[in-house]
């Protein structure tokens, strides 16, 4: 399969001097549903915003459809874990997913109908439209997630990161939102999602990175995603948590 | 003193036209200080201030308005940068980092205030106003200058709207999409210091901060729009300035700053009691009413459930009976009468001899629908 959007090389982050993901190495091909799964601490989100250029690596090179990030920066997008904002911020949903048209609008210029328009589109995809004026401090959580995939949906990227979209959801936004990211693959868009819960894995996803740390493996569902994989997966974390005590 | 002097008398039209200044500045920025959760900038920055204007005091040696802010700023500026160095290099906090640079910076301007008050020299008198403010040693330049830095500090957030708003909201999106958030930070951070630098003639260094937090603070309660926030902001700041002003003007010897930032924490608590949804008072009065209507439908739900295990439904019941259902609000008799008094005008239950009640078949059919029809779901 040579058909890869995102390449990594040999990346490895370190935070304060402690190596948060050592020598990277993965491939994600192109229209696949991909998620990252591995234990807490684990560095899946890290992963996601490493690639992404949030945080800077200290070794390594990432390069998405063979050119740098920053060049096709336009073709991705992105859904941040909903904690990392302030939900009491003075704006209104409408106003928060047309900051998804923001990029191909550049600096300075203003949104206008067109962008508008747009942003009410994606508002519909998540079923949201009801709430489109509404304060967001106002929504629940499933709510918060909706938006902030009506924000991604209008960003029309051909790559989308999700850190985390199914974390304190109700049952019914997570099938609104696997449905929605279903409809992203049949579009062939590439869809690349932390994840948690391992049991959904299989049901959701048709391509699976196991993380700790290093990537244990990453292929498709049904060859990666097994019970040896999965106790190496998990296990290295006891594992580390041993090797620390020693030196302690 | 007449409000008519603020038009006629020269001297007040130029501090006030000063404070309005001031305002709109600091209420504008202080806007953004408060939503990027970075209120202390303002403590440290006005604080960090005071050695520049020493240092550019003694390096100039004049007391010309402009040099002396100029100083300020650097300082400031330098402050900030400083701050900025000590978080991303090391695992300091930034508070702690903010307190430790604010003490020194400040520090050190006092032991220059004292050796610039040893020196003998006449001019040096009116430097520690700054400590204050005093706004009697505003002239019509210094105003005229003040506007300046408005339409300088003000057109920067208008033509970078959507990017500051962007900024202050998520940060990391406004990475991935494109802007260069190194820059719009540092662009947003000088025009914050800016906005501190501007009021410390007539509000000093000590009490600046209230000038730029207080306003915002105030704003956000009455408001959930950024635009009318900012505007909001602005007119708060302007108002606190113009009073303040007046007020401090009529007594004599009596420092800006104080009351200024006096009238401005009155309007701020005003608004955290009174504003509409945010305001404390608001609240209070809200969930007493939910409460209310809460216990009412509690009641007639404890005579739903009744009826429903009864043979005949509406077969009334004493108020103890009643009582015995769920009373998580644990309703009183007395409250439980009321409530079924409510009910009872409303059609929905019938009091019988003996102070028993029961639901009638309005109310039945009405608690049938709430427990069939899909009541669960809140939206």
């Amino acid at each position: 399969m040579k058909n890869y959007v995102v390449n990594v090389n040999d990346m490895t982050v370190v935070y304060h001097k402690k190596p948060v993901l050592w020598d990277i190495d993965l491939q994600i091909p192109s229209g696949i549903l991909m998620a990252i799964v591995g234990p807490n601490g684990a560095g899946k989100s890290t992963l996601i915003k490493a690639m992404l250029g949030l945080v800077k690596p200290v070794t390594g090179k990432v390069t998405f459809w063979g050119e740098s990030y920053e060049s096709q920066r336009k073709r991705i997008g992105y859904v941040p874990q909903r904690g990392s904002v302030d939900w009491d911020f003075p704006t209104d949903v409408l106003d928060v997913v047309t900051m998804g048209t923001y990029g191909q609008l550049g600096w300075i210029k203003r949104p206008g109908e067109k962008e508008r328009e747009l942003a009410i589109q994606a508002i519909e995809k998540v079923d949201m439209l009801p709430f489109a004026n509404r304060q967001i401090s106002q929504l629940s959580g499933g709510q918060q997630q909706r938006v902030f995939l009506a924000r991604a949906l209008v960003q029309d990227a051909d790559i989308y990161f999700m850190d985390e979209p199914f974390q304190g959801v109700d049952a019914k936004t997570e099938k609104a939102i696997i449905k929605l990211l279903e409809e992203l693959k049949n579009r062939g868009k590439t869809v690349v999602v932390v994840h948690h819960d391992l049991q959904t894995v299989p049901e959701y996803f048709d391509w699976v990175t196991l993380l700790n740390r290093v990537v244990i493996e990453s292929g498709p569902v049904e060859k990666v995603f097994t019970d040896e994989n999965l106790r190496k997966t998990y296990r290295s974390t006891s594992e580390n948590l041993y090797r620390k005590r020693d030196v302690m | 003193m007449a409000l008519s002097e603020l038009f006629t008398d020269y001297t007040l039209r130029t501090v006030a036209l000063g404070s309005i200044f001031l305002g709109i500045v600091s209420g504008t920025l202080g806007t953004y200080a408060v939503l990027r959760k970075q209120s202390l900038i303002g403590d440290m920055v006005s604080h960090a201030a005071l050695p520049g204007i020493c240092l550019s005091f003694l390096i100039i040696g004049s007391k010309n308005t402009e040099w002396l802010l100029l100083g300020a700023f650097l300082a400031g500026w330098i402050a900030t940068i400083i701050i900025n160095i000590i978080h991303t290099h090391s695992k300091i906090k930034y508070d702690s980092a903010l307190g430790t640079v604010l003490a020194v910076f400040f520090g050190f301007g006092l032991v220059l205030l004292t050796y610039i008050q040893k020196i003998p020299n006449a001019n040096q008198a009116g430097l520690e106003n700054f400590l204050f403010g005093q706004v009697s040693t505003i002239l019509q330049r210094d105003v005229i200058f003040m506007g300046i830095v408005a339409v300088f500090t003000i057109l920067p957030v208008i033509l970078f709207w959507k990017e500051f708003k962007l900024l202050s909201f998520d940060h990391d999106f406004a990475a991935i999409i494109g802007f260069s958030t190194n820059k719009l930070d540092l662009l947003l951070t000088t025009l914050m210091v800016i906005a501190v630098i501007a009021g410390l003639q007539s509000v000093g260094v000590v009490l600046m901060s209230a000038m730029l937090i207080a306003p915002a603070v105030s704003a956000r309660q009455w408001t959930d729009k950024l635009s009318v926030m900012i505007v909001l902001s602005s007119i708060f700041g302007a108002v606190s300035g113009v009073v303040g002003t007046l007020i401090s003007s009529s007594i004599p010897k009596m420092p800006t700053g104080p009351i200024i930032v006096v009238v401005v924490t009155i309007i701020a608590f005003i608004s955290m009691l009174f504003a509409p949804n945010r305001g404390l008072i608001w609240k209070k009065v809200r969930d007493y009413y939910n409460k209310k209507e809460l216990s009412t439908h509690m009641v007639l739900n404890n005579l739903y459930i009744l009826a429903k295990n009864h043979e005949d439904p509406f077969h009334p019941h004493d108020l103890e009976t009643i009582c015995l259902y769920n009373n998580g609000l644990r309703l009183s008799k007395r409250m439980m009468k009321k409530e079924l008094n409510k009910l009872k005008i409303s059609g929905l239950a019938k009091e019988y001899e003996e102070g028993n009640w029961a639901i009638t078949p309005e109310g039945f059919k009405k608690m049938e629908e709430i427990h069939f029809e899909g009541g669960g779901d809140m939206e």
